[in-house]
């Protein structure tokens, strides 16, 4: 019963539960869909922005069967974020709770991931969360030209301004809102 | 592309990757240092951030060396079990942090090296030191974007700043010569693809430097100036020995220790 009153209080405070039940497995022995995967990992919420999926962070890049074993290719997002353990960890969590047993994943580093890997659904929930999300696309421009305009998740207003290049984590940036006062974190463009 | 290196050409290569890492390993232990002590809780953020991105670009860099060397040793083998004397990392990474403009000068003369070089090494013909420098770039054009700032803030700022951020760079310039010096088999690397000639890599450099210098009302020493150098050789200043004391102290009075 902790498993249910743990997700109705995830489920109220937005959160994606972590309960999950045997789906992927199959009675009659054979691989289960690669799209039942997806959607499944799309459940796996990021451990710094638990609104956010690792599927809408543009996390996971690959799933391929090698014979019964199934190979997941992920990406992370910067070279030293210490959430990269921990989610690999929830990925191979996830597929386990649903019934897969071989699980291998895999580091790519190429392409390197790109804010505008970030699904659009992605986006509103990060706005939803409080959290600016990446303004424009992550053109070499935008890393080292002028300020991008950032609006605030708050108010919506565009009046705001850079506190610190580097916030609470390593892909955020402090800005505080001109108009509403509210500091808030920048998901910034890489 | 691993299996078409000769052995010459692999052993370069492996010098050159702990190079890199080591310089990112040392570069990242001294901005922790700021942790607790900075004048800004944000600017302490910020280090703590640059320092985290360059010790995953360590882990990367040092994963390949390992891989390369083929010795059964992993990057934190690498990076905790290896003597001053066998450390590669560029000299101007061991100077401690003395003040902020000190720590702000050495950061931006190390972040424009960093990124001219990422820049560069994204043509490798490795793939894979390719693919680890495409994604360091992005992190580092960032640092480049927040230590330029910082010169530009403290040299066209008050009289006091600008005579700190003056005096700053000129105690640290000695060091930055070391960045474009080759060693005798980086031509090895540089005839086959794999990193680039270090001659226009400091041109560059040195345009970036000069500019950000001059608009920030700030006098840029001698480029002719004596360089101190040998980190490359293992020939280091008397810094980094307190520095691997303290950041090595763990893994060998606790060997194989996990939490």
């Amino acid at each position: 019963m902790q498993h249910t009153t743990a997700a109705v209080a995830a489920s109220a405070f937005g959160l994606i539960s972590s309960d999950r039940p045997r789906t992927l497995l199959r009675e009659d022995g054979q691989r289960p869909a690669l799209d039942a995967i997806w959607q499944l990992l799309d459940t796996v919420p990021d451990p710094e922005v638990p609104v956010i999926s690792v599927v809408e962070l543009g996390i996971v890049r690959q799933l391929n069967w090698q014979q019964d074993r199934l190979v997941v290719t992920l990406t992370p997002t910067y070279s030293g974020c210490p959430a990269t353990q921990a989610i690999a960890d929830a990925i191979h969590m996830a597929l386990w709770q649903a019934g897969l047993e071989q699980i291998e994943l895999q580091e790519q580093l190429s392409p390197p991931w790109t804010t505008d890997w970030i699904s659009p659904a992605g986006r509103d929930k990060l706005r939803a969360y409080g959290i600016a999300p990446p303004a424009g696309s992550a053109s070499k421009r935008t890393l080292l030209g002028e300020e991008p305009e950032v609006h605030c998740p708050h108010c919506g207003s565009v009046h705001t301004s850079v506190i610190s290049e580097f916030g609470s984590t390593a892909c955020k940036a402090l800005y505080r809102c001109d108009d509403c006062r509210e500091p808030f974190d920048y998901f910034k463009c890489i | 592309m691993t299996a078409q290196l000769n052995s010459a050409c692999r052993q370069a290569l492996v010098d050159y990757l702990l190079h890199l890492g080591d310089s990112d390993t040392v570069m990242s232990q001294r901005l922790c240092e700021w942790v607790g002590h900075a004048p800004a809780l944000e600017e302490e953020v910020a280090m703590a951030n640059v320092g985290l991105d360059l010790l995953g670009q360590a882990r990367s860099w040092l994963s390949y060396a390992a891989e390369l060397e083929d010795q059964g040793r992993d990057a934190d083998q690498l990076a905790f079990l290896r003597d001053e004397r066998e450390y590669r990392n560029l000299l101007i990474t061991e100077q401690a942090n003395g003040n902020f403009a000190d720590t702000m000068a050495r950061q931006f003369f190390f972040d424009a090296w960093h990124f001219h070089l990422l820049t560069a090494l994204c043509q490798s013909t490795d793939a894979q030191v390719q693919a680890i420098a495409r994604k360091g770039l992005k992190e580092v054009t960032y640092h480049l974007r927040r230590s330029t700032a910082w010169i530009k803030r403290l040299g066209d700022g008050t009289a006091v700043s600008h005579q700190k951020m003056q005096d700053a760079i000129d105690d640290i310039w000695t060091y930055t010569g070391e960045m474009f010096t080759a060693t005798s088999t980086d031509p090895l690397l540089v005839e086959a693809g794999i990193v680039p000639a270090s001659a226009p890599l400091q041109q560059q450099w040195l345009g970036y430097v000069q500019a950000t210098l001059q608009e920030a009302t700030l006098t840029c020493p001698d480029e002719n100036a004596y360089m101190q150098i040998g980190g490359r050789q293992g020939l280091h200043t008397e810094q980094l020995g307190y520095l691997l004391a303290e950041m090595q102290f763990l893994p060998r009075a606790y060997p194989g220790a996990t939490w």
